[in-house]
């Protein structure tokens, strides 16, 4: 017997979109295609721009595609209204009703589903319950904090149990305090409620912590998917590499056969199928200071920040450019500024990227 | 440091508020004149205010001047909401629409008066209240339509947004978002346009046709019989009317924001 795995929850199927007519046309989204899995925390990410929020437009419905499908649990509902759609929104503005309070705003999704007025009664109570807003029914928006819209606003989205939840920046109107606090209790609730999660950041530290697969996109495309390990240890391109965490970019050609001759004249040994202009990608946490003479590299020390549970060094490559180096160990011996050092890049923290 | 003002600026404003305010001032104070010659002042009294109430010409007036402002500013609101939310979306011709809606703010009101009194009569349509009704809609129109249109700017297109992405349709959206943020703009406009009505000579003086009378009428017609005590009363109790209702559109047109 076989087992027909189940439709994604989300499946997005060469989807273009441009905006503006004749020559006025830019287009937003450049046949984006991708999958997200039943109850998986998936996050868009990205620079400012690049189509995060239009993309989650075309899943809500607000926006329609020039080209392409969307189906959500294996039903295509590219030609559907908003209103006939299984997925709810989180707006990043929150958009809750001000004329109504809070409990009014929760039920609005129920009684337009035509739920009894007991189910509704009870399921609203839950569902602030689970955002710790049951004290507050009786207010109106208006009356509340930032952190307590974003609640109601989440316990609104939640209320009729969508298959899929669109969260665009939720978070961006927060605090950095609450803004951790949110994400903890985010990560738990999509745990508990089971439900998949479309999340968009353009905070690359936000969507490493929460997300079981991270999307990154740039100018209308996705360069790269996979689990957060996966993109901040493995980029595919050099603008992954440098737009998730601090890199050192060393540009090169490549040689046949193995190893990158850097445009300084230095072979680095790694390991790549590539040919032609390359950049050899490494974390400042994968290099090693040693004495001068003896490393990959040669180097001087600019400036040395330490950090609490690391120093992080500034260094000066002979042909130009800096490079950043973490010394995991504050209490370890560092050079002072101004003395020239060795880099050790071993072989297997390299990435070599095309260009 | 303050900034340093100009010399004289209360001066100047005191000018200014008494150069506006004074002859209102006098023609309040003159309606609890007791003398019967509207410029001699003897003693208080509210006569003058019992006798208007009593009077079945001012009565019969002030019953028309009301039922033409009622019927005209629902009329003309209802018009102005339409007109406010098929402008919403930019279109080719939108701006001249605009323009078009707020003619009548700009075009002499004697010129439209005179030229629609012609139409009228050329027409054979019957002078009178219906003819007044039709030519009040048409210049209360810009009194509804701009707080309208100035609340629907305020409203965010998210909200809308978000009643669909929670199941509810165009008209359900209408109904249970649009409208109910819309309200406090549409009695705003209802209550200018009103007021705008009640105050009109001109157009209701070309439209009334024999025998029928608004306030504003009867206040002219009475005037040329010479000044009396009746006729500031009557124009106390009207200006005191129309400054609540302005100050009350005022009040809704900035209601929960
Ligand atoms: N309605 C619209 N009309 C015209 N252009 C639009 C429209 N909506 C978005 N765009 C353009 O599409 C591009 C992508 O916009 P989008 O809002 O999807 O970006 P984003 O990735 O969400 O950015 P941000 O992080 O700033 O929110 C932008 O260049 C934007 O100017
Ligand atoms: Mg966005």
């Amino acid at each position: 017997m076989t087992q027909v795995p189940p439709s994604p929850a989300v499946s997005i199927r060469t989807v273009s979109k441009s905006f503006g007519k004749g020559i006025y046309a830019f287009r937003v989204l450049d046949d984006v295609s991708l999958d997200i899995g039943r109850r998986e925390f998936f996050t868009l990410l990205g620079p400012s721009g690049c189509g995060k929020t239009t993309l989650l437009r075309l899943i809500a419905g607000f926006e329609t595609a020039d080209s392409g499908a969307i189906a959500i649990e294996g039903e295509d509902v590219t030609a559907r209204p908003p209103f006939h759609r299984p997925v709810n929104t989180v707006f990043q503005s929150y958009a809750l009703f001000p004329h109504l309070t809070v409990e009014q705003n929760v039920a609005f999704a129920l009684e337009e589903q035509g739920m009894a007025r007991d189910a509704i009664r009870r399921r609203v109570g839950e569902a602030l319950e689970m955002m710790r807003m049951g004290a507050f029914a009786r207010r109106r928006p208006a009356e509340l904090s930032g952190g307590q819209q974003q609640r109601v606003a989440l316990a609104r989205a939640l209320a009729p149990r969508p298959r899929v939840l669109l969260l665009d920046e939720p978070l961006s109107a927060l605090d950095l305090k609450l803004r951790k606090e949110m994400q903890i209790e985010l990560k738990m609730l999509q745990e508990e409620a089971g439900i998949t999660f479309l999340f968009v950041t353009h905070d690359q530290e936000e969507a490493l912590t929460l997300s079981d697969r991270v999307a990154v996109m740039q100018s209308g495309r996705i360069l790269q998917m996979g689990s957060p390990r996966e993109i901040y240890e493995a980029p595919t391109h050099r603008f992954v590499a440098d737009f998730i965490g601090d890199i050192n970019l060393l540009d090169g050609e490549a040689l046949p056969g193995g190893g990158v001759r850097l445009d300084s004249g230095t072979v680095l040994p790694a390991a790549h199928a590539a040919s032609g202009r390359v950049t050899v990608a490494i974390r400042p946490e994968r290099a090693r200071l040693v004495p001068a003479g003896t490393g990959a590299l040669e180097a001087t020390l600019v400036h040395s920040a330490y950090l609490g549970t690391a120093m992080l060094h500034k260094l000066e490559l002979p042909v130009g450019g800096t490079f950043l180096l973490r010394q995991s160990d504050p209490a370890e011996a560092a050079p002072e500024a101004g003395r020239r050092v060795g880099l050790s890049l071993p072989g297997e923290a390299l990435r070599v990227l095309a260009q | 440091m303050s900034p340093r003002r100009f010399p004289f600026t209360r001066e100047t404003a005191l000018l200014v508020l008494a150069y506006l305010y004074v002859p209102v001032a006098v023609l309040i104070v003159y309606s609890f004149n007791a003398n019967r010659t509207a410029t001699v002042w003897t003693h208080a009294s509210v006569d003058w205010y019992g006798r208007i109430l009593v009077n079945p010409s001012i009565q019969a007036a002030a019953w028309n001047s009301l039922v033409i402002a009622v019927c005209a500013a629902t009329a003309a609101t209802v018009l102005a909401l339409l007109a406010a939310l098929a402008t919403r979306r930019a279109f080719l011709g939108r701006g001249a629409s605009e323009a078009v809606l707020n003619m009548p703010l700009i075009l002499p009101e004697i010129v439209v008066a005179v030229a629609t009194l012609i139409l009228f009569v050329s027409l054979g349509v019957k002078l009178g209240l219906g003819a007044m009704v039709a030519a009040h809609t048409a210049f209360c129109i810009p009194f509804a339509y701009l707080p309208i249109r100035a609340r629907l700017e305020g409203i965010s297109g998210t909200y809308e947004e978000a009643a669909h992405d929670l199941y509810a349709n165009r008209v359900r959206t209408f109904r249970r978002v649009t409208m109910p943020l819309l309200w406090p703009g549409v009695m705003a406009g209802f209550t200018l346009a009103f007021v705008t009505s009640l105050d009109d000579f001109l157009t209701s003086f070309f439209l009334a046709g024999p025998g029928m009378t608004t306030l504003p009428v009867y206040i002219f017609s009475a005037i040329r019989a010479g000044i009396s005590p009746e006729i500031n009363a009557i124009s106390a109790v009207m200006l005191v009317v129309s400054v609540l209702l302005v100050s009350l559109s005022f009040f809704l047109g900035r209601l929960r924001r």
